[in-house]
């Protein structure tokens, strides 16, 4: 049972934005601009950011609602994207990615553990700033989210095939307009 | 020097938002519904809120930024900001914020740290769901904005003086994105 009384059947961050209308919509319109909006990532490696992010805060909601997502844009499966969770480094992702995803484990335990290092061998395999800039926030965003969805207590579909199911449907809606209650 | 090409002394956050104005937009609105608009929490014990987050969380800027705010925002009361963050909690803060900063710390370690005691513990001094929620989510996007603001490595200024102006002017004037020089 969650923490608070949440509007009833409605998952993960769904129940808290349907009770808090007033901050759901700049988290939205944050979602929005980070994991939908222009970008040299493609929707598929932000998603993937998000959801590695939330595999190792713990987050079963939003990492299977995100890495949902993420198998829908990047076509593959969810044991490709629980494969990336356990050890991305010996999926065949790009390098590029690989050193964002660094920065973002980094960033998951504290916002001083991203190294001079690690920054330099993202810039190696072709980062630009504004795509080291997009994995920390999208990172840190992500270590809000999820201690929002867990720290309110908030329940979960433990059947993941409910959210691959529903993976098409989020990524034609998008965050923007997103309703939390349908 | 910052991780990234931002603009050159603009110290914390303020030099992201100028990097990215399109990510900055909502991130200040949600900084002002969070701790600005209406409440059954005070802005001052909002403040409070973050200033404790952001110490926890070891991230200077914000710490010390915030807590500059709270000072204002309490007025005379402005002592307890220390004391919340020398961690030495003083007796003049109600069992209501009290419980709600145990929450706080909690969120701080991980949404799966919050425990149904410290809830309990929060709802018999008073606290209502709104508030509850209010102090969940500002811890949460305490946790954001620190890593933000550290991952980047942005310009922390040192100056005690050059945080007492920002906590004037976040007290006067709230949060909104600084514009182009």
């Amino acid at each position: 049972m969650a923490h608070i009384t949440l509007p009833e059947n409605l998952p993960g961050i769904r129940g808290p934005m349907a009770f808090r209308p007033e901050t759901a919509a700049p988290l939205n319109q944050l979602a929005e601009v980070l994991l939908r909006g222009e970008s040299t990532l493609t929707r598929g490696e932000r998603e993937l950011i998000g959801t590695y992010v939330s595999s190792l805060n713990d987050c079963f909601f939003c990492q299977n609602a995100h890495g949902g997502l993420a198998q829908h844009y990047l076509q593959c499966d969810m044991a490709f994207i629980d494969q990336v969770k356990r050890d991305y480094t010996v999926t065949p992702i790009s390098d590029k990615l690989k050193a964002l995803l660094a920065i973002a484990g980094s960033v998951q335990r504290g916002g001083k553990f991203v190294t001079a290092a690690q920054v330099e061998e993202a810039r190696q395999q072709g980062a630009t700033d504004r795509e080291i800039h997009d994995t920390v926030l999208i990172a840190a965003a992500f270590c809000m989210f999820n201690r929002y969805v867990d720290g309110l207590g908030t329940w979960a579909p433990q059947d993941r095939q409910f959210y691959v199911e529903r993976a098409p449907r989020r990524a034609e809606e998008g965050y923007a307009h997103y309703d939390p209650r349908t | 020097m910052a991780h990234i090409a931002v603009p050159a002394g603009v110290p914390g956050i303020r030099s992201l938002a100028l990097f990215r104005p399109e990510t900055a937009k909502p991130l200040y609105a949600l900084a002002q519904v969070l701790l600005r608009d209406p409440s059954p929490l005070s802005p001052a014990e909002r403040e409070l809120i973050a200033t404790h987050v952001s110490s926890r969380n070891d991230c200077a800027f914000c710490a010390n930024s915030h807590g500059a705010a709270a000072r204002e925002l309490f007025g005379e009361g402005r002592a307890v900001v220390d004391c919340v963050l020398d961690g030495t909690g003083p007796a003049e803060l109600s069992a209501k914020l009290k419980a709600l900063l145990v929450i706080a710390g909690q969120v701080q370690l991980s949404g799966r740290a919050v425990t149904t005691e410290a809830v309990a513990a929060a709802r018999a001094a008073g606290a209502v769901d709104r508030e509850i929620h209010d102090t969940v989510l500002i811890a949460a996007t305490f946790c954001m904005f620190n890593r933000y603001v550290d991952g980047l490595d942005t310009l922390t200024p040192t100056d005690p003086q050059a945080y007492a102006e920002m906590g004037r002017r976040l007290s006067a004037l709230g949060y909104a994105p600084p514009k182009p020089a």
